[in-house]
């Protein structure tokens, strides 16, 4: 708040009121009413509920199918974080070096931000397909037989590249902004100290941008957990059967087509806690990136 | 020697650069472009080999056919309307967003208010559950509420989250204090140096924070998914996976059609991003999403 704040009372009541009214509606009441009935059992005509406890906890902790798919979710966020930074850290790096063209670049490797993803799905589709596909004729040749929608490592791939592919923009356009805001003094010291362009690299340049790489972790972490359910459902073409998932597309497989309203909600209140303790962690990061700078 | 031996690795640098940026600028690029090529063949041509390298002639057909002929499962939405749903939804979003966030954040940090940090905290915890994790009960309260099928429905919801209001929050702060104390002495109220003073000094703000918005709202998928069962409510976005479904069922797929759906769904806001890419980079970094 600021020092010289006004005094009037009415206004600012009025002016918080749409804000608080939308998220009492649209977020305290769902996420409460997820919390409630994650402890019920709901009759699949919809008439009344019984109390239930934590069963629905306990029955997806004995779930091998869930289990699997928790898996499924940590490795596919690790893949995705892990090369879509390190792609995204490597072009920006160069990017950053370059004189000549360095605005087109930018241009050339962030715009793919804006596509929807499953639009980018689409895309994988085109690139997957089982006959002609580029890339499926790609791992053909070294004799892999690479079957979207069919085999399980096949389309897991295939989410994986589309997800990486989709999310490099992002960490593209933070590097990048992270690699500029080193100071100019800074650079120079280094490049006295240090004659090697990798040994800069690692010893100076890597560390000023580690608060910038911890904040993009979280994004992309959460990115991988909730965002890429439009990749997912494409590549699948909306049929799950056998084919890799993550928990949020799972959450929406059991309330949606299962109807497994006490389910799904515990598996909506897992993933509450999941962010609850990501989001602690980015804020703590956040505060001390603020430090930094 | 000594001379020569640094100023050639210097250039041979530069040139690995270059290399790994053109590399790069290509693995970006071509899916896309590809499609594009790809758009402008037929149908059976398409169908019979895949991606295409070279243009064909069917472009136009192919764009104009997304647009304007029926398609989907009842046959009762093509391209056009899809197209005015999608801008609907992002305008509707970032402004409405914007608005709303605006206000909030004007009330949390020019006035003393005793509930003002309640009123804080009740905002910002919303910033810890996105929209995905609670969809099901979100989708109930819709239904109860009677808002499927509605632009309300749409839009409200994802409005619900606070990171407008933290982004202006932030901004608000970094202006001068002695900025509204001038404003007092000078007799304006609340609502003039809101207006005059500071909506005017956000207006870069503002635009930067509405381009990540559109571009947000217009890609949605799943709120959409959820709540649009009406064909006639359909966004691109949401649509192109029922519609490429049911072109990619027939017997000869209409894949050229598909794909210049595709494109037109990516076009609006690739096009934003690029013409106002300072405006977004900005909006980006700075609202830290």
């Amino acid at each position: 708040m600021k020092r010289a704040g006004f005094t009037t009372v009415w206004l600012p009541v009025a002016l918080l009121l749409p804000q608080l009214m939308i998220i009492a509606i649209f977020f305290y009441w769902p996420a409460g009413w997820a919390l409630q009935s994650s402890f019920y059992l709901q009759d699949p005509f919809g008439f009344g509920s019984t109390f239930v406890g934590v069963e629905n906890y306990t029955d997806l902790a004995n779930n091998g199918e869930y289990m699997r798919i928790a898996w499924f979710t940590v490795v596919y966020s690790a893949l995705v974080t892990f090369f879509s930074l390190s792609i995204a850290l490597l072009l920006a790096v160069k990017a950053d070096n370059v004189i000549r063209g360095a605005k087109s670049y930018r241009t050339l490797l962030m715009w793919v931000y804006a596509i929807a993803p499953p639009v980018a799905g689409f895309l994988g589709i085109l690139f997957f397909d089982q006959r002609n596909g580029p890339l499926t004729v790609f791992f053909q040749t070294f004799g892999w037989d690479f079957k979207l929608g069919v085999n399980y490592n096949s389309t897991a791939t295939a989410m994986v590249m589309v997800a990486v592919w989709k999310q490099i923009p992002v960490n593209f356009i933070f590097f990048l902004s992270g690699l500029q805001s080193i100071p100019r003094a800074v650079r120079e010291a280094a490049m006295i100290d240090n004659r090697s362009a990798t040994g800069r690299f690692w010893q100076v340049t890597f560390p000023l941008l580690a608060p910038t790489a911890f904040f993009l972790l979280i994004i992309n972490i959460t990115y991988a957990l909730f965002d890429t359910f439009g990749i997912l459902d494409t590549l699948m073409k909306g049929e799950p059967g056998n084919n890799p998932m993550t928990l949020v597309y799972k959450v929406y497989l059991d309330g949606f087509r299962g109807n497994d309203l006490g389910g799904s909600s515990a598996q909506s209140v897992i993933l509450m806690v999941l962010v609850l303790l990501l989001t602690v962690f980015q804020f703590r990061l956040i505060e001390r990136r603020i430090h930094y700078t | 020697m000594t001379q020569t031996s640094p100023r050639r690795r210097i250039r041979w640098s530069t040139v690995s650069d270059h290399t790994i940026l053109t590399l790069g600028a290509i693995l970006m690029m071509a899916p896309p472009l590809l499609a594009f090529i790809t758009a402008s063949h037929d149908a059976v041509t398409i169908h019979r080999q895949g991606i295409q390298l070279g243009f064909g002639d069917q472009l136009g057909t192919n764009f104009q056919k997304a647009m304007f002929e029926k398609g989907g499962f009842t046959q009762t939405v093509d391209g056009t309307l899809m197209l005015i749903n999608s801008l609907i939804l992002g305008v509707g979003f970032a402004l409405g967003k914007i608005i709303i966030s605006m206000m909030a954040a004007y009330a949390i940090v020019y006035f003393r208010l005793r509930f003002a940090t309640l009123a804080f905290w009740m905002i910002f915890t919303t910033l810890l559950l996105p929209l995905e994790v609670r969809i099901l009960p979100s989708y109930e309260a819709i239904q109860r509420l009677g808002l499927a099928n509605t632009y309300t429905g749409l839009i409200v919801p994802l409005i619900a989250s606070a990171t407008g209001t933290f982004f202006f929050r932030q901004f608000f702060m970094s202006v001068p204090e002695e900025l509204a104390e001038a404003a007092r002495i000078d007799g304006a109220g609340p609502v003039k140096f809101f207006i005059d003073i500071l909506v005017p000094l956000s207006r870069t703000m503002i635009a930067a924070i509405f381009i990540i918005m559109f571009v947000f709202g217009w890609n949605q998928y799943l709120w959409p998914t959820l709540i649009t069962t009406d064909e006639s409510f359909f966004t691109l976005v949401r649509g192109i996976k029922q519609i490429v479904l049911s072109y990619t069922d027939a017997q000869i797929p209409e894949h050229g059609q598909a794909l210049a759906l595709a494109i037109i769904a990516m076009l609006p806001p690739v096009l934003i991003v690029v013409f106002f890419q300072n405006w977004f980079v900005k909006g980006l970094t700075e609202s830290d999403k």
